[in-house]
């Protein structure tokens, strides 16, 4: 559905240039919610802008639903933009509109007739859940209700994607999750497209189905989440992933303990598993097979969007000799194992 | 000067004008050349300061038209009008009047140097209350496929209102001030009154009818921006 070949953005900044993108390209299929994780300053913020030409990309392609959008002349360009809706951290509803008349803005700006535009304003309200705020000016909502709006306005032409600037992130957690759910209902309900920037990978984790880590300008790892959650290739999104999963294990037990014994070695590792793939009987085979104990220090079950997703993270103790062997033994039970 | 300010007292005012019925048609009619003269010209320098700010801010850096060239010559023009005293413009422009209006003396007259000397003023002051408004509601607008006229007709002005009324308010004010300089030289309404009347034919009581006249002329129009722009901005909230 969105096709990014070779997209580069190059600022001049204070006569100095300033590369926010290099070389970036990427494939968004149709009907999945495709995340773009990076920390700020990353390059994502310029790279959900380059798909509806709020900025101009330096070079390379960008193709949504075929069309080629960064070789379209002016006129094109508006028409093409009202078949990308985008929604906003900071919602940017117009103050000076009704809620009813925010989402009826778009629909002016298409040039549907008035009666059409209004009785599609009342389905999106009904969609959106805000039918008795439609004659409310948007400084009485809470940030929950605008983005609300913001994703009414966003869906008013039938959109084929839809870009989300970080859209929960000027949210509390409860508000983020519910938003979530209704983004991830829009998408089923629609078979909507929908491409999402972040910094959380919470939200990654509840609504995508494939994600981009963006690092320094450049993506370095694209996959489907589950396989990222449980196997991530690349230091960054290590750290993504620790922001969420890791972080209750307590620094003291990351270092191995003291064994008292020179035959044996300890290692320390995480072991994650997918779907129904039980973790018990794996762990005492290593038992009975390799004579290695296992030390649970953390363990948790997790949902990546809709699958569960399991963490462990064990202390193996036994023989070196072994050690190896062993692991190998978990890998070929269905874990992922991470030496820590 | 002196005498002026001490002849001073209600009372005779009052006398004045009781004694002299001529100079109570005098002062209505004057009254209302300035409000004339004055609600004119705001009208004019909107008509023409208005656009002139739309376009100083959609051709600057970075936003809907960007165009320095054109952004920084008008910008030019109007600190150059804007730094040119009221009392020289209206010299100034004498001839140009001429042209317009026939004659460079009277109320009509007057309207052509205080709409020109506003509109370089109404310019800046919309300006900047159009640059007040969050860049992000450009941009999700440039996102659903606006163009420029729909940028500028349902975003810049409807989130700008509340702001350019109050403008509206200030400009007013401004050129009623201009207004008696520009009687000074003939131009008709409260300023002509005090000057013949109150300095030249020592009046004073005219030259505190026109005064107080005038601040409460100043008060009303103050009083009533506020009230038009909290309006608005009470319903949005």
């Amino acid at each position: 559905m969105i096709q990014i070949e070779g997209l580069t953005k190059i600022y001049n900044a204070g006569g100095g240039e300033v590369l926010a993108l290099d070389n970036v390209s990427l494939q968004v299929n149709k009907g999945e919610i495709f995340g773009i994780i990076g920390l700020s300053g990353a390059g994502k913020s310029t790279l959900i802008r380059c798909i509806n030409m709020l900025e101009k990309p330096t070079a390379g392609t960008i193709r949504v639903d075929g069309q080629n959008i960064s070789t379209l002349d002016k006129k094109d360009l508006r028409e093409a933009r009202q078949k990308i809706g985008m929604i906003f951290q900071q919602f940017n509803l117009l103050s000076s509109r009704t809620v009813f008349d925010n989402i009826l803005f778009p629909l002016e700006i298409a040039g549907i007739s008035p009666k059409q535009a209004r009785k599609r304003v009342q389905d999106l309200l009904d969609l959106v859940g805000l039918n008795e705020k439609a004659r409310v000016y948007p400084e009485q909502l809470s940030g929950g209700q605008k983005q609300r709006v913001g994703i009414a306005r966003a869906l008013a032409n039938d959109p084929k994607i839809l870009l989300s600037d970080e859209a929960t992130s000027a949210l509390d957690p409860q508000t983020t999750r519910s938003i979530l759910k209704l983004l991830k209902d829009i998408n089923r309900q629609l078979n909507l497209t929908i491409l999402l920037i972040t910094h959380d990978m919470n939200v990654i984790k509840e609504t995508c189905d494939r994600v981009a880590v963006i690092d320094n300008s450049k993506i370095v790892e694209i996959g489907d989440v589950l396989s990222i959650f449980s196997n991530p290739g690349t230091p960054t999104s290590k750290s993504f992933i620790n922001t969420i999963i890791n972080k209750e294990i307590p620094e003291e037990l990351l270092h191995p303990s003291f064994i008292g014994n020179e035959q044996m070695t300890s290692k320390l590792i995480r072991a994650s598993f997918i779907g129904a793939s039980a973790g018990e009987p794996v762990i005492s085979g290593l038992v009975q097979k390799y004579d290695i104990k296992a030390n649970i220090l953390y363990g948790n079950i997790d949902r990546v969007k809709d699958t569960p997703f399991g963490n462990l993270t064990l202390e193996l103790i036994g023989d070196p000799a072994l050690m190896g062997q062993a692991l190998d033994y978990l890998r070929d039970n269905g874990l992922e194992i991470e030496v820590l | 000067m002196l005498e002026i300010i001490s002849g001073f007292n209600l009372s005779n005012i009052s006398n004045i004008l009781a004694e002299n019925a001529w100079m109570l048609d005098k002062v209505t009619l004057a009254t209302w050349e300035t409000i004339y003269m004055v609600a004119i010209s705001t009208a004019f320098s909107y008509v023409l300061g208005l656009p002139l700010a739309i376009i100083l801010v959609i051709t600057d850096k970075g936003h809907i038209m960007e165009n320095l060239g054109l952004n920084r010559t008008l910008g030019s023009i109007v600190n150059a009008a804007r730094s040119i005293p009221f009392i020289i413009f209206l010299i100034l422009l004498i001839p140009l009047t001429r042209i317009i209006v026939g004659t460079s003396i009277g109320t009509v007259a007057s309207i052509v140097p205080l709409t020109l000397a506003a509109v370089p003023f109404v310019a800046r002051l919309v300006e900047t209350s159009l640059k007040e408004i969050d860049w992000g509601l450009i941009e999700a607008a440039l996102s659903m496929g606006a163009n420029t006229w729909q940028i500028i007709t349902k975003v810049l002005i409807p989130e700008a209102f509340p702001a350019i009324i109050l403008g509206v308010a200030i400009t007013t004010i401004n050129l009623i001030g201009y207004s008696a300089m520009a009687g000074i030289v003939g131009g008709g309404g409260l300023g002509t009154l005090a000057y013949y009347y109150g300095y030249q034919r020592y009046q004073t009581g005219i030259m505190w009818v026109t005064v107080i006249l005038l601040i409460i002329l100043v008060q009303l129009i103050q009083m009533l921006g506020d009230k038009l722009s909290n309006k608005i901005i009470y319903k949005r909230r």
